[in-house]
Formats: C-alpha cells, sequence, structure tokens
C-alpha cells in the first residue's frame, strides 16, 4: 500500500491539528516498524505531545490519517485500547494508594497481560510494593507509570518524555528497562528532547519542528547526513579586535562555523587537521583560548545544523 | 539489534498471551476503581473527620446548648424560722434565711427574686419587683405555700400533666437536619473533590487512555457513595436515637430510601459542579456558591417558614429544603411515601435534570 513496508505497526499520514492560532501538528507523516523504538526528537513546542496524544486516540485532528495496529481509532477504540501501552507526560497518580494497589486498579481494566507481581518485578519496584505513590521519589514513580503502561502486555508502547526530570542515574535505570521491552519484541513510539536518549534507545528518529519532520532515519544516519563528524567549540579573550570568523572558515577540514553567546562553534570533518590549524590561526590574531572542547557529532547538532537553533533553549 | 533476533521474541510474546491468568470478582474495574474512592477517602483523615465526627460534635454541641431545662427554681430569702419551714414545703423555692440587712441586700442585687417578712398583726410581707417575671411568679408560689402552710384548702383539686415527650424538642428538630445536611455535603465534597483532584493530576487523562469503560469511573463515586451513606447515616442516627431519644416513626425502608435519593440528587448536582472545573480552588468556590444558601434557608438549624412568604415556593424547590422536609416528615410524624410524593418529586427532579447536563459537559482532561 503506497510502498510502505507491510509491517508497519503505525502509518501516520498527512496529520493537521490546531489550536486557536497555533498549528501544532502541520500535515506530519510517519511510519513506524513493527518492532522497532521510534523517536520523535525535537524541541519544546514542536508538536511532539500533539502527535502522539492523536495517535493514542486522546486527541482528535482535525485531519489526517491514523493507522495503528492495522485499525483505526473510530473503528476500533475498544480493541487498540486493550493492545496498548500509554505513558502520559505528568500524569500524577494518585498519593493515597499504594504502587501494588495502582498497578492491580491499572490492571482491573485489561482482559490480558501478566500478574501484579510480575509487573512489580519487572519495573523493579519490589520493595516499595506497600509504599504509597506519594512516598515515591520521581525516578520510582516514572518506573510506576510505565508499570502501568506495561499491565495490558501491550504491543505498542507509547512513552511521551519518559524521562523529563529525572537525575542521571534514574535516567540511566529507566533506559535499561526500556531496553528490556524492545528485547520483548514490543513496537515503542517515544518522545524526547534528550538527544542523548534518542541516540541510546531509538533505532530511528524522527526530527520534529514547527509541527513537521524535518529530518528522518537512523541516529547515524542523520549525523552523518550532515556530513562532519566532530564539533570544537571555544571562547577566546582578551582579543583587542573581533575575531575574524572567515578566516576560521577557510581552515582545512572547517565545514562551518557559527558564533553564540561568545562562544564560536566549529563543524569539523577532520578533528586531526582542523584543531592545529585553529590554534595557528588563534595565535596569527593575538587571541587567547578561554576553553576548547571537541565531541563528535550528535543529534543535538544536527538539529542545530537544520534548524539554527538548540533543542533545549536554556 | 537485527530483525534476526526480534522475530522468535515477538513468537514468544504471541505464546505467552495465550496462558490464562487467574482472577477473581475482586479484580474486576468497577469493584477495583470503588475500592480506590474508599481507600483514597480512608486515608484522609480529615475527609473522615468532616463526614463523622463533625456531624456529631455539632448535633452534641446544639443538643446541649437547646436542651429542655426543667422548671428553674427561684431564689427568695426570708428572715424568721417559722416562715422559712413553711416557704420550704414548695419544691419551686429555694428558701434562704437571712437577717434582716443580709436579706434586703440580697433583694436589692437579684440574688434572690423575693423577701418574705411577717408584717403587722400575723400578715406577711412580700418585698418584690413586680416588673420582673421571677418576682411576680415568686410570689405567688410563695404566697401559695404560705396559705397551705396556715392550713388552706384548694376547693377545686387538680392534676399535671407535663409535655416533654422526645419528639417535639429542638434536637429532634436538628437531628433529621443535620442528616440532610451532611448527605448534602459528603456527595457534593466528595465527589467534587476526587473528580478535580483527578483532573487537575491528569490521572483522568491516564484512566481513559486504558480500556477502562468511561460510566465505571462515574458508577465507582456512585457506588462508594452509598456504601459510605449507609455508614454516616447510620452513625448520626444511632447517636441521635441513643443519646437524645430522637424518635424514629417512620418506616426504616423509607428512610433509606429517602437517604438514597437525596444522595443521588446530591451526587448529581456534585457532579456538574465538577464537570468542568480544573482547580481546587475553582471547584470548592462553585461549591460554597451552591450550598452555602441551602444552609441557611433550607430549614437546617432553624424553619424554613421563618422566610418571607414570597420566597416560600422557592425555599421549597431547593434540594436540601425537600430533603429535610421529608425526613422530618419520615422520622417526626411517622409519614409514609404517599406524602412525602411532593419533596421526592423535587429531588428526582434534580437528578434528571443535573445528572444528564453533568455528563454532556464533562471534561475528561
Amino acid at each position: 500500500m503506497l510502498g510502505s513496508t507491510p509491517t508497519a505497526a503505525l502509518r501516520v499520514r498527512n496529520l493537521r491539528k490546531a489550536y486557536k492560532d497555533v498549528v501544532a501538528v502541520d500535515g506530519l507523516e510517519l511510519e513506524v516498524r513493527t518492532g522497532e523504538c521510534f523517536g520523535l526528537l525535537g524541541p519544546n513546542g514542536a508538536g511532539k505531545t500533539t502527535t502522539i496524544e492523536i495517535c493514542e486516540g486522546l486527541t482528535d485532528p482535525d485531519s489526517g490519517d491514523v493507522e495503528l495496529l492495522g485499525m483505526h481509532w473510530k473503528s476500533h477504540a475498544g480493541e487498540l485500547r486493550q493492545r496498548l501501552g500509554i505513558q502520559l507526560q505528568e500524569t500524577q497518580l494518585a498519593d493515597k494508594v499504594t504502587v501494588m494497589e495502582t498497578i492491580r486498579l491499572f490492571r482491573s481494566f485489561f482482559r490480558h497481560g501478566p500478574a501484579t507481581s510480575e509487573v512489580i518485578a519487572l519495573v523493579q519496584l519490589e520493595e516499595k510494593m506497600n509504599a504509597r505513590v506519594g512516598g515515591l521519589s520521581g525516578g520510582q514513580k516514572q518506573r510506576l507509570a510505565l508499570a502501568c503502561a506495561l499491565v495490558g502486555d501491550p504491543d505498542f508502547l507509547f512513552l511521551d518524555e519518559p524521562t523529563t526530570g529525572l537525575d542521571p542515574q534514574a535516567r540511566r535505570q529507566l533506559w535499561e528497562l526500556i531496553e528490556q521491552f524492545k528485547l520483548q519484541g514490543r513496537t515503542i513510539l517515544l518522545t524526547t528532547h534528550y538527544m542523548d536518549e534518542a541516540e541510546q534507545l531509538c533505532d530511528r528518529v524522527a526530527i520534529m519542528d514547527h509541527g513537521k519532520v524535518i529530518a528522518l532515519g537512523t541516529p547515524r544516519e542523520l549525523i552523518t547526513s550532515i556530513g562532519v563528524e566532530h564539533m570544537v567549540e571555544f571562547s577566546a579573550g582578551g582579543a583587542a579586535k573581533p575575531l575574524e570568523l572567515t578566516a576560521l572558515r577557510r581552515m582545512d577540514g572547517v565545514r562551518d562555523v557559527r558564533a553564540e553567546n561568545g562562544t564560536i562553534q566549529l563543524q569539523v570533518t577532520e578533528l586531526h587537521r582542523a584543531v592545529p590549524a585553529l590554534l595557528a590561526e588563534l595565535a596569527r590574531q593575538g587571541v587567547t583560548l578561554t576553553e576548547l572542547r571537541t565531541h563528535s557529532a550528535t543529534l543535538e547538532d544536527v538539529f542545530v545544523t537544520l534548524t539554527g537553533r538548540r533543542l533545549r533553549e536554556e | 539489534m537485527s530483525e534476526t533476533t526480534v522475530v522468535p521474541e515477538i513468537r514468544a510474546r504471541a505464546a505467552a498471551r495465550k496462558a490464562p491468568s487467574r482472577r477473581g470478582p475482586a479484580d474486576h474495574a468497577l469493584v477495583q476503581l470503588t475500592m480506590t474512592r474508599f481507600r483514597e477517602f480512608r486515608r484522609e483523615p480529615e475527609a473522615l473527620f468532616w463526614v463523622f465526627i463533625f456531624p456529631i460534635l455539632l448535633a452534641a454541641g446544639l443538643g446541649l446548648a437547646f436542651r429542655n431545662r426543667p422548671a428553674d427554681v427561684l431564689k427568695i430569702a426570708t428572715v424568721t424560722p417559722e416562715l422559712a419551714q413553711s416557704l420550704r414545703k414548695d419544691k419551686l423555692l429555694d428558701v434562704q434565711q437571712l437577717s434582716t440587712p443580709a436579706a434586703e441586700e440580697a433583694l436589692r442585687t437579684g440574688k434572690v427574686a423575693l423577701l418574705a417578712e411577717p408584717g403587722p398583726n400575723g400578715t406577711v410581707v412580700y418585698r418584690y419587683d413586680d416588673t420582673n417575671p421571677e418576682g411576680r411568679t415568686a410570689r405567688m408560689l410563695a404566697d401559695r405555700a404560705v396559705q397551705r402552710a396556715a392550713g388552706r384548702v384548694d376547693p377545686v383539686a387538680s392534676a399535671d400533666r407535663l409535655m416533654r415527650e422526645p419528639g417535639s424538642r429542638y434536637i429532634d428538630f436538628l437531628i433529621p437536619g443535620l442528616l440532610g445536611m451532611n448527605l448534602m455535603g459528603s456527595a457534593i465534597w466528595g465527589m467534587g473533590f476526587a473528580i478535580v483532584d483527578a483532573r487537575r493530576r491528569k490521572l483522568m487523562k491516564r484512566l481513559i487512555a486504558t480500556p477502562m469503560p468511561r460510566h465505571y469511573y462515574l458508577l465507582s463515586f456512585l457506588f462508594s457513595r452509598l456504601v459510605m451513606l449507609v455508614i454516616e447515616v447510620g452513625f448520626l442516627l444511632t447517636f441521635g436515637v441513643f443519646v437524645f431519644k430522637v424518635p424514629m416513626r417512620g418506616s426504616l425502608a423509607d428512610l433509606v430510601l429517602l437517604c438514597v435519593v437525596t444522595s443521588l440528587s446530591f451526587g448529581a448536582l456534585g457532579l456538574l459542579i465538577a464537570s468542568r472545573a480544573r482547580t481546587i480552588e475553582a471547584a470548592s468556590g462553585l461549591m460554597n456558591l451552591v450550598m452555602m444558601p441551602m444552609w441557611i434557608v433550607s430549614g437546617v438549624f432553624f424553619s424554613a417558614q421563618r422566610f418571607p412568604h414570597v420566597l416560600q415556593p422557592v425555599i421549597k424547590a431547593l434540594p436540601l429544603t425537600a430533603a429535610i422536609d421529608a425526613l422530618r416528615a419520615n422520622m417526626l410524624q411517622g409519614a409514609g411515601l404517599a406524602q412525602l410524593s411532593p419533596e421526592l418529586l423535587v429531588l428526582a427532579g434534580w437528578l434528571v435534570v443535573c445528572f444528564p447536563v453533568a455528563l454532556k459537559l464533562f471534561r475528561w482532561r
């Protein structure tokens, strides 16, 4: 059908949704294959949550088509709900109820699924089983939210910013859990604005901006597509006259240069040639370095290259 | 992850799904939802206080303040032992025998209502303030005692029958009023806060993302309300009957039915109030706006008849007025359901108007 993969678990065509005067989703096309972990990456306000909530059947699109597990929301809502696992952004479960009671409540809505104790073991909350939800840490709450998404043994899992607001250790723990779900063959659609999360977890990534997909592919493909392997960032101090950026741009192995808040960023194809050249050039201009960093190109750099903005505006 | 390792895993999952899971009736979604309601309520000490303890305290306090006291004993003074002896024969008089200056002082300062002293030629003089009702009563009682002690026999024999039966006291009026007020408060607060809180937390949105049938969610409130009703009504009535001997002259089945209908009407009203509000502040403002006028005009603490005649049709159309009038008629006059049909109609009217409108307006997210 339309040349798409026969094993697509989710197909989104020409999706559109506007709120008052803001267009949240603007003609979005998307395809998630069965068994893959697909990431929607984008800054806040890119339309990720609106997109995922339309796919989850919680928001009606203005126009467009969503086909999920071969079904549509209009005709198969009941069946779809049984087969989806959903974790929403910012859900606060009831504080006075225990972990076990919460999972048992959610389990009661599904026809099939593992026993309550199995789900608790899966998200490693055995020790907190009889603790009230109000007393859990952020990471534990998030794992409980995951448990509530897993009680129906879902074929398709929607995770909306699963690690936002968590400390690094809790994030890592959650990533391990999500890796396990992938091994179990579930299809996952997750949204995030952390590029490291997308690189770590996702088989394929769609980068969203202003309600549209602006790039699609595996994390590696996307990073390769911008044609740079490394980023060099430096800050300079004590120069008598402003830095000549054009001179930097002409250097060997440098593709592009941009200045931002006093930091200069070079997109570099060959690190071993660009760095010595940079040092020589700065010496020639009589500029002292206050900071110098290099890193391999990331999805963040892909986003910056495509839009000229950062994913997370700090 | 390569395709070749993923595919067998999917098969393994499909096989695992077929395994039946052992689940009892307690795992039914409606049971679980209702139990969650109870847990949340039970673990909220403030809610327990307002629903159970507060009405009892109110009944006890008001019952004590407006209790029917035995007729007051009047304090009088006299100056001779003979007079004192004659006067003490009347149990309603508390007689002090004092010296003349002390007795005059006591009368002047109002410590006694009357001073009886011997006059010339074997007469008795009563000194009292005739503008004070206590003084006039004391005069009659004292004179009767003196005359009887001197040998007077009443030409007509008389007997007293005292009217202090349960059913006509203030506490009898109050308990059905408090019962109605409690039914209104717990239905409106109980539903309103729980619903708005779940909406604010996006918990409601999370629930509708599951296969949970939406009407189960609303039904769970209804069921928990009905069970709670038995407990809270039982609590207040037991207290009223055992501590204050409040009569329950009507049929108990009718009373239960009245409580259920009342609770359903207020539940529907609570649902309507909570149908759109997104914050606790907005909801509690709305709840107070709805309940406050009824606390005042619906006859909880004093008869609704005290309000002007033109307002009566409006007051009678309020659900709390209907509920309290019906509860009072059942408990105090033993009225049957047929006599209570106007009140039942008012309550049913509120139910059939509020409930569909609330469902129509209800915001799930």
